[in-house]
């Protein structure tokens, strides 16, 4: 496991080559992008067990990231685990680019491809009732955003998982507080989160999204046990690292201007 | 024809331990023989038609060779996003089987009127769509998506229809099949689904009539050859389906033809003639037979 200072050092590098690619497309969502990248830092430095020099390792945890359309900070993770070059990723966004600007399973390490919100639940009880059935001992993650726990699926998901005991199981909430259209708590609030997990017989962890120490502990030790699967409501900041873009709306949607990406590329470099 | 499918099922999970079979909660007193066979590789999902089809994809990616299975619109229509998303476009192997095709469980409602599925499971790339006229068709394309990888739909009768085939009789699914020939015939009916038994006892029954009958249980990929050989031998064709006429059975049959006369500028096209439902719902009680003759699905 990466040390704190390491870590942040792998967080900078995520976002500042996220807001690349983003800026260079003139895509969107690098809000929703950013708030997650603390949570993705954790999990390729020490926590996934995987090998990125072999993505389909079939003992390896698998990864499914829900929120595809913040796919531009999995792809920079990946990239900077190792999984492809990251000079590869100037195609993002292009014509005929595998790099396409949400989440694609043609690229290496990512296992499945997302966009309509929703999926990755589901497929994910799949992929951990799968292991139970085989007795093998593989873990399944799967990132979402909170806005998307406004899709029925996953709550038919949610509960399913607790009933066929897949402790194999942990869902991350990036719980950023903002949605598509406005503040979560506006649109369809989630509150009380961590009562309706509890109330479906999950294993419940809270943490500071960006918190390295915290976030240590929270996915450190999974499964928890009590053949429960677990969730992380990691409470996030969306454009979490640039200042301007920080708890604003307008960058789910934005593509930044050359003067924001310059103004937020300095930001980054004299981040912590 | 449910019980031929899942017979066939079992039958195949002996040799092959990837089947995996997962209910919507639905297929009491039909599904368990091979729940009881074959506990670890059986999952009832409960009444969570996108949960089902996600779960089944993520099996699938894991070896798993799925079935999934439910009634009417439930495993198809209410995952429609699942289906195209999850299912075709990773290319997995998941096979959905609906039962109730049609108008089968016809007093129960449009709710449970399977009558859009063909149409809206064949505009899916790497979906295949399977839609046997008898228990016989029905093992047989049972037998074959088990063999062969990637997304497909079985559209299958619901329970006591006739064989029209003998049994154990030869026959290639993949194909437009002769079911009866007469002499100097020059229109033929291609039926699809269980109303091949409507069509079979229509003709026996009216020996005057002179049009042969031939079953079509493999709707996607269409037998081209099967199409060409039709088309040198009758001058009309009638297509008879349990289904909307838009995007259905006589649709593809059309489409395919089109794109005939584009590859072959020589070829004759027969003069089409195409039963289906007109466009509509139906919201009377009635049995499957009653059903058929309100929407006009007779000769």
């Amino acid at each position: 496991m990466m040390n704190e200072t390491d870590l942040k050092l792998f967080a900078r590098n995520v976002r500042k080559e996220t807001l690349e690619i983003v800026y260079k497309a003139k895509a969107s969502h690098i809000g929703g992008a950013f708030s997650m990248v603390d949570l993705l830092t954790i999990l390729y430095n020490g926590i996934l067990n995987i090998n990125p020099h072999d993505p389909h390792w079939k003992d390896r945890d698998r990864f499914l990231l829900s929120k595809g359309h913040a796919c531009s900070s999995l792809y920079t993770t990946l990239a900077l685990t190792g999984y492809f070059p990251v000079k590869d990723l100037q195609s993002y966004g292009t014509d005929g680019s595998i790099y396409l600007s949400h989440a694609s399973h043609k690229v290496p390490g990512v296992e499945l491809s997302t966009g309509s919100l929703g999926h990755a639940l589901p497929v994910g009880c799949g992929l951990a009732l799968a292991a139970k059935r085989k007795q093998e001992n593989w873990r399944v993650f799967i990132l979402v955003s909170d806005g998307e726990l406004d899709e029925g699926s996953n709550w038919e998901a949610i509960l399913f998982a607790p009933q066929h005991r897949l402790d194999n199981l942990v869902l991350i909430v990036d719980y950023n507080k903002i949605q598509s259209m406005g503040n979560v708590k506006d649109v369809i609030d989630l509150h009380p989160l961590r009562e309706k997990f509890l109330a479906f017989n999950w294993n419940v962890i809270e943490s500071d999204g960006h918190d390295f120490n915290q976030l240590q502990k929270a996915f450190s030790g999974l499964p928890i046990g009590g053949l429960k699967p677990t969730v992380i409501i990691a409470h996030t900041i969306k454009g979490k690292g640039v200042q301007f873009m920080e708890n604003k709306l307008l960058w789910h949607y934005k593509s930044p201007s050359e003067k924001e990406y310059k103004e937020a590329l300095n930001l980054l470099e004299n981040l912590e | 024809m449910r019980t031929a499918f899942i017979t066939k099922l079992a039958e195949l999970a002996r040799k092959d331990d990837s089947i995996f079979l997962i209910v919507g909660d639905l297929g009491f007193s039909v599904v368990e023989p091979f729940a009881n066979e074959f506990p670890a590789r059986f999952l009832n999902a409960g009444i969570a038609e996108q949960n089902m089809t996600g779960i089944a994809a993520g099996l699938a990616k894991e070896g798993f060779n799925v079935f999934t299975y439910s009634i009417g619109n439930f495993p198809t229509l209410r995952a429609m996003e699942q289906i195209r998303y999850d299912v075709c476009y990773h290319n997995l192997n998941v096979n959905i089987v609906s039962v109730g095709a049609g108008f089968a469980y016809g007093s129960l409602g449009a709710s449970h009127h399977a009558t859009e599925d063909i149409g809206m499971m064949r505009t899916l790339p790497n979906m295949r769509v399977f839609s046997p006229g008898d228990p016989l068709e029905a093992q047989l394309v049972t037998e074959y998506v088990a063999n062969h990888p990637g997304p497909s739909y079985l559209r299958i009768g619901k329970a006591g229809e006739s064989l029209v085939h003998k049994p154990n009789q030869d026959i290639s699914i993949q194909k437009i099949i002769p079911v009866i020939i007469k002499t100097n015939s020059d229109t033929a009916v291609i039926a699809t689904g269980s109303i091949l038994n409507y069509a079979y006892e229509y003709l026996k029954e009216n020996q005057e009539k002179p049009y042969d009958l031939y079953s079509c249980p493999t709707i996607k990929p269409i037998d081209k050859d099967s199409l060409v050989k039709l088309a040198e031998k009758y001058s009309q064709l009638i297509t008879l389906e349990e289904h909307q006429k838009s995007a259905g059975f006589g649709s593809m049959i059309l489409e395919s033809f089109h794109d005939l006369m584009e590859k072959y500028p020589d070829f004759v096209l027969p003069k089409i003639k195409r039963i289906a439902i007109p466009d509509a719902f139906i919201n009377v009680s009635g049995s499957q037979t009653f059903l058929r003759q309100q929407m006009g699905l007779i000769f």
